[in-house]
């Protein structure tokens, strides 16, 4: 029983702070078509930030997050003018390559301006300890990370559902081009969502910096990981994107509880019986 | 890329004459580059014959990336099959023998050609390559996980070929392994050149151009891919025996995903679609690694990661295919 909701917490945590970082990849991938490889290193990039504020400044917790989204989404924006707007439409090998490229640079760039080793980000006192719930404490963390993702998801579903920005969004996810002859402005679109989704990969890398530990490999490492989710759900589908984050973040804990011997084998078995069956993802529309 | 292979595809149709002298003319360039190679870094054969090695593995992706069009970043996995199947032979079953352990290595990668594709193939797009990198990282975590039989990150040591052919043994110079290699390449090329060219080249070239049109012409794509895949899977499974009988070790790097990516970016350095492409990507990159990662590695993934976007934006054929577009267009103004 005990093991079962150490790894319950553990896995919801980690799927949420999966979600608050891939959403945006899973957005931008359904709206402008470009595999995103570059999409964690943003993440990584957000977890610098806030740790050389928090830890180099003496910023608190709340300032550095802040500044960390919106110093992310300062570096990247120029990042998508000059070089994604030339990828979009582009075959897949194409932006493969382009955005590994970038994936790349940033990691040399990274490890140049701060060094190989592990970046922690110091927790604010109300963070730190742990919750307890009468049979069972929780680590405050851990409950926080969970909190953020389910309040990302919240704010997205208003975002997309309920604003006008969000009826402008859809159109041209479904349609661009018919979109664009309307009068959306879909170039303004682009831009604002993929800086939206920027921002989200910054805070996710910030929150989950004590699960997914950040150090230059970052990107790389959990490039992977972000794909999969992104591809189990469903490119551009945000209920799509929640299931899938829960699901393979509750097989990849359970994984490493039950056979830490077996690494992420199941992890990966688990995804090729997934994509194999839903090959457009759980939530995926038909193209 | 496309007016390349468009190109190629004339020529293949009318002359037939300066194809066959394509061919010797490709044949004679990696013997003298073999023999250049040789001449100028007699103490570094190691690095020479691992690039001939890594040299097979670009060319069986070119097969399926560049003919068929699959996106893949799992390509390893049928190199490291090839390698561990070399391996295994010679250290669990006593198949000392370097011909022995090449067959073994080509059967290996052939087999994983075989088991990747039914994965591969059930999908297009993102779940593809989604599908492929999920295979690499399978197949790493098992090769781990069997270690009785792998030897696990501690990589399969005690490999001893015999003496090839029973007279040539492998020095430690790697004389007999850069020979055996550069032959293995030149003979794996010859090959290659008559089967993109072949009615069965031609076919995955229209199933990567248009799928549908070609199951309404009566062909079946799915048939004919998996056909190629197994076809790479043996020349990869060439490369990885190459590897293994050479450096006498195979290690869990050999199925990295990392490896995949870097077989990757020389394909497209190089140029995709054309055989001389994947030599030449895989040749330049190795010999900068070689250099820059020698003073720093991550200025080398830096250095990577500008080339990649510097050939994304400037040059989408690769060097070879641009050098070929920049004759082409001589030739023509001067006519």
């Amino acid at each position: 029983m005990q093991t079962v909701f150490s790894i319950a917490v553990d896995a919801l945590a980690y799927g949420m702070v999966l979600f608050v970082i891939s959403i945006g990849l899973s957005v931008t991938m359904g709206l402008m078509r470009v595999v995103n490889l570059a999409h964690g290193a943003f993440a990584m990039i957000g977890g610098y930030i806030a740790s050389y504020a928090a830890r180099d400044l003496g910023l608190g917790y709340g300032l550095a997050v802040l500044l960390a989204v919106f110093g992310t989404i300062v570096i990247a924006v120029p990042i998508e003018r000059l070089l994604y707007r030339r990828i979009y439409g582009a075959p897949e090998l194409t932006q493969v390559l382009m955005t590994i490229g970038i994936t790349f640079c940033i990691i040399g760039i990274a490890n140049y301006a701060f060094g190989p080793t592990l970046k922690t980000i110091p927790l604010p006192p109300g963070l730190e300890g742990s919750v307890d719930l009468g049979f069972r404490s929780i680590a405050t963390h851990r409950i926080f990370a969970i909190l953020c993702g389910l309040s990302v998801a919240a704010a997205l579903w208003y975002l997309i559902e309920r604003t006008g920005f969000g009826v402008k969004l859809r159109a041209a996810v479904d349609d661009a081009a018919m979109a664009a002859a309307l009068g959306v402005r879909t170039e303004i679109v682009y831009a604002v969502s993929f800086a939206v989704a920027v921002g989200l990969a910054a805070l996710g890398g910030v929150v989950g910096a004590e699960l997914l530990p950040v150090e230059p490999y970052y990107a790389l490492r959990y490039m992977v990981t972000f794909l999969v989710v992104v591809s189990v759900g469903g490119a551009g589908s945000i209920s799509g994107a929640l299931i899938a984050c829960l699901l393979l973040g509750g097989i990849d804990t359970a994984g490493r509880y039950l056979v830490p011997e077996f690494g992420e084998f199941f992890f990966y078995l688990a995804v090729i019986a997934i994509v194999c069956v839903f090959p457009r993802g759980l939530a995926g529309r038909i193209r | 890329m496309t007016m390349v292979t468009m190109n190629d595809a004339l020529e293949g149709s009318h002359r037939k004459g300066r194809k066959f002298g394509r061919d010797l003319a490709g044949l004679a360039v990696i013997l003298g580059l073999a023999v250049v190679g040789y001449l100028l870094f007699p103490n570094n054969l190691a690095l020479l014959t691992r690039m001939t090695a890594i040299a097979l593995l670009v060319l069986s992706l070119d097969l399926v990336t560049g003919y068929c069009g699959v996106a893949t970043l799992g390509h390893a996995a049928l190199f490291g099959s090839g390698a561990y199947a070399a391996g295994i032979a010679a250290v669990h079953f006593g198949l000392t023998d370097p011909l022995l352990m090449l067959g073994c290595g080509i059967l290996g990668g052939a087999l994983a050609g075989l088991v990747c594709g039914l994965v591969i193939l059930r999908a297009h797009g993102l779940p593809q390559l989604v599908l492929s990198i999920a295979l690499i990282h399978l197949f790493h975590e098992f090769a781990n996980k069997a270690s009785s039989w792998t030897g696990g990150s501690d990589g399969l040591a005690g490999i001893a070929p015999d003496p090839l052919l029973g007279y040539f043994e492998f020095d430690l110079w790697g004389r007999t392994a850069y020979v055996f290699g550069i032959v293995l390449l030149a003979g794996v090329f010859t090959l290659l050149r008559r089967i993109v060219r072949s009615p069965f080249g031609m076919l995955c070239r229209g199933i990567k151009e248009d799928p549908i049109r070609i199951r309404a012409m009566g062909a079946s794509p799915k048939l004919a891919l998996m056909k190629m895949y197994a076809i790479s899977g043996a020349v990869a499974g060439t490369g990885g025996a190459l590897n293994a009988i050479s450096t006498q070790v195979v290690g869990l790097d050999s199925l990295s995903f990392t490896l995949s990516a870097e077989s990757l970016v020389m394909l497209v350095l190089g140029g995709t679609g054309s055989l001389f492409g994947a030599l030449t990507g895989t040749i330049v990159f190795m010999f900068f690694e070689d250099i820059v990662s020698a003073a720093n590695p991550f200025h080398w993934l830096t250095m990577v990661g500008v080339l990649l976007v510097a050939v994304v934006l400037f040059a989408p054929k690769g060097l070879y295919g641009t050098v070929v577009g920049l004759a082409m267009r001589w030739r023509e103004a001067r006519r």
